[in-house]
Formats: structure tokens, C-alpha cells, sequence
């Protein structure tokens, strides 16, 4: 497989790596290069992908899990990275005023949220995944990926009205 | 008008039985201006998410050329010849002065068969000699 054959199958899903590792790692830096080390494994071994029937999913397995291994290795270093810097494109200049601040504790809330349901969230609700897919990538079966999708998503509101209510009072 | 439907929908979204399909109307929903008050708190999460889909891996990935181990694979099979014909060239030359040495042997044995076979030839004369000596030494 030629350079430019294998950017062309990479390209549509790259975004989709990058917004995962970032929804692990949090930070920008870390998550690029989370996901330019996937590419690069993708590409040493280009001549086995032709093999995998999707290389989406491959992909996206490879970034679950490299992550994983990061956030593993980085707690027990004991090396905590804070970071807030979040980019909200595509949203019109007199709303963003408005709604950025909610929008990035939305962001902090997703933070909080245990890496399993994070990104189940991650999966279904910003990448649109289907069931039986995320079931695939993460090894559990469809109703516990429900479960823990319902569980987010709720403590995802919950949090969201409690921040609500210390902005009114 | 469709209030009533879409609280349906964020029910059985919070219960995350709802399709993708349904997903998406709910988010297409959010993003309008004319939310009526009760549902206004649910739409910041749906336009976080359709801006988080928009982030986007910019970073250039430095992609190495694979003629790389081209060339690495083509020195091993140079190295390789060259070894082989060192080995396989110097047990010819060792066959060829084998030859060599055979066939100057061969010579110098057989001329030292044809000088051997000029002593026999003159042993033969000396053992003619013999005899007739003895005979005349019986005689007498």
C-alpha cells in the first residue's frame, strides 16, 4: 500500500481517533500524540490491514487501548496533567457567548465521568457508534453498554442542573 | 407541537433505548432558538456534542517512506551473494589446484613407471647373465 493510499483510508476516521484519545488523555498535546502513534503503527504494518475488514474499528480499538495503558502508566507515576484549553468551533458568535460556559462544563462533567462511560458516551453521542459496535470495541454486550450509556447521560444532567442552580443563586 | 414528542424522546434518551436515528433529531432539535423553557436545560448537552464532533486532528503525521526497507532488505541479499560467492569461488580454485596437483602427480608417477620399467628391462639382462654364469660354474 502506497503513502497516499493509505492517507486516503486513514482520513476518514483519524478525527475519530484523535477525538477519543482526547476524551481519555484531555489534553490536546497528549492526544495527538496518542493518535499519531496509532498512525504510525497503522502504517508499519499497512500490508496486514488489507486484511481487516474494517480498520475503523482496528483503529479505534488500538486508541482505546493505548490510552488506557497511558492513563495506567501515568497514574502510577503519579503525573496528573490539568488541563482546560477546548476549542467550540461552529457555533455563531452570539451564542458562543452564551453558551461556551455551559458547553465547557459539559466538557469537565464528561472529565469526571469513569473512563468506561466516558467513552461510551464519546462513542454514541459524538460519534453516533451503533450498539453492537461500541459492545465490540470495549468487550462488553449491548445492555451493559445501555446501562452505563443511561448512566452517563444521566449524571451528565444531574450535574448539569446542579451547576445551573449555583449560577441562579 | 412536537413537545410532547420530543419529551418522549429525551425519556427513553435518558434510558439510552433510543436509535441513532432518534438521537439525531434530538440533537437537530437543540440547536434551534425556540426551545420552550422546560427543555432549555437539556440543550447544552446536545450542542456539545455536535461541537465536539468537530474537532479535528490537524497535526501532520511524519510518515516514513517504505523504501527504507527496501534498501535494507536489498543490502542483506548483497552481503549475502557476496558471501556465497567468496565461498562458493574459493572452493573452485581449491578444486581447480586439486586438479592440478593430481594431474602433475599422475606425470611425475608415470614417469618414474617408465624408469622403473627400464630397470626391470635391464634386471633382466643382469639375471640372464646369472644364469649362464651359474651354468658355467656347474659345469665345472
Amino acid at each position: 500500500m502506497q503513502q497516499t493510499e493509505f492517507l486516503n483510508v486513514v482520513l476518514p476516521f483519524k478525527d475519530k481517533l484523535y477525538r477519543l484519545a482526547k476524551r481519555l488523555l484531555v489534553s490536546k498535546e497528549e492526544a495527538e500524540d496518542a493518535t499519531q502513534e496509532i498512525l504510525l503503527k497503522l502504517w508499519s504494518k499497512n500490508k496486514m490491514m488489507t486484511g481487516y475488514n474494517n480498520v475503523e474499528a482496528y483503529a479505534m480499538m488500538m486508541t482505546k487501548n493505548f490510552c488506557l495503558d497511558r492513563l495506567k502508566s501515568k497514574q502510577a507515576g503519579n503525573l496528573k496533567l490539568v488541563h482546560s484549553n477546548y476549542k467550540d468551533e461552529n457555533v455563531s458568535i452570539q451564542t458562543q457567548i452564551e453558551v461556551s460556559d455551559s458547553l465547557s462544563w459539559i466538557e469537565k462533567i464528561m472529565e469526571e465521568l469513569p473512563e468506561q462511560q466516558k467513552m461510551v458516551l464519546q462513542l454514541r453521542d459524538v460519534e453516533q457508534y451503533e450498539f453492537e459496535e461500541i459492545a465490540d470495541l470495549l468487550g462488553m454486550n449491548t445492555t451493559a453498554v445501555r446501562v452505563a450509556l443511561s448512566r452517563a447521560r444521566k449524571t451528565v444532567r444531574e450535574k448539569l442542573v446542579q451547576k445551573h442552580n449555583y449560577g441562579i443563586q | 407541537m412536537e413537545f410532547n414528542n420530543i419529551e418522549k424522546l429525551l425519556e427513553r434518551y435518558f434510558e439510552a433505548t433510543t436509535t441513532v436515528a432518534e438521537e439525531e433529531m434530538l440533537r437537530a432539535y437543540f440547536t434551534r432558538e425556540d426551545i420552550p423553557p422546560h427543555l432549555k436545560r437539556h440543550a447544552p448537552m446536545f450542542q456539545y456534542f455536535s461541537v465536539a464532533k468537530e474537532e479535528r486532528f490537524t497535526k501532520q503525521v511524519p510518515l516514513k517512506p517504505r523504501n527504507k526497507s527496501y534498501i535494507k532488505w536489498i543490502s542483506v541479499a548483497a552481503v549475502s551473494v557476496l558471501v556465497f560467492g567468496i565461498y562458493f569461488g574459493r572452493s573452485y580454485q581449491e578444486q581447480r589446484e586439486a586438479e592440478y596437483a593430481y594431474q602433475e602427480t599422475k606425470k611425475a608417477l608415470s614417469l618414474l613407471a617408465t624408469n622403473l620399467g627400464k630397470g626391470t628391462e635391464k634386471v633382466a639382462y643382469l639375471r640372464e647373465f646369472e644364469e649362464t654364469k651359474q651354468k658355467i660354474y656347474n659345469k665345472n
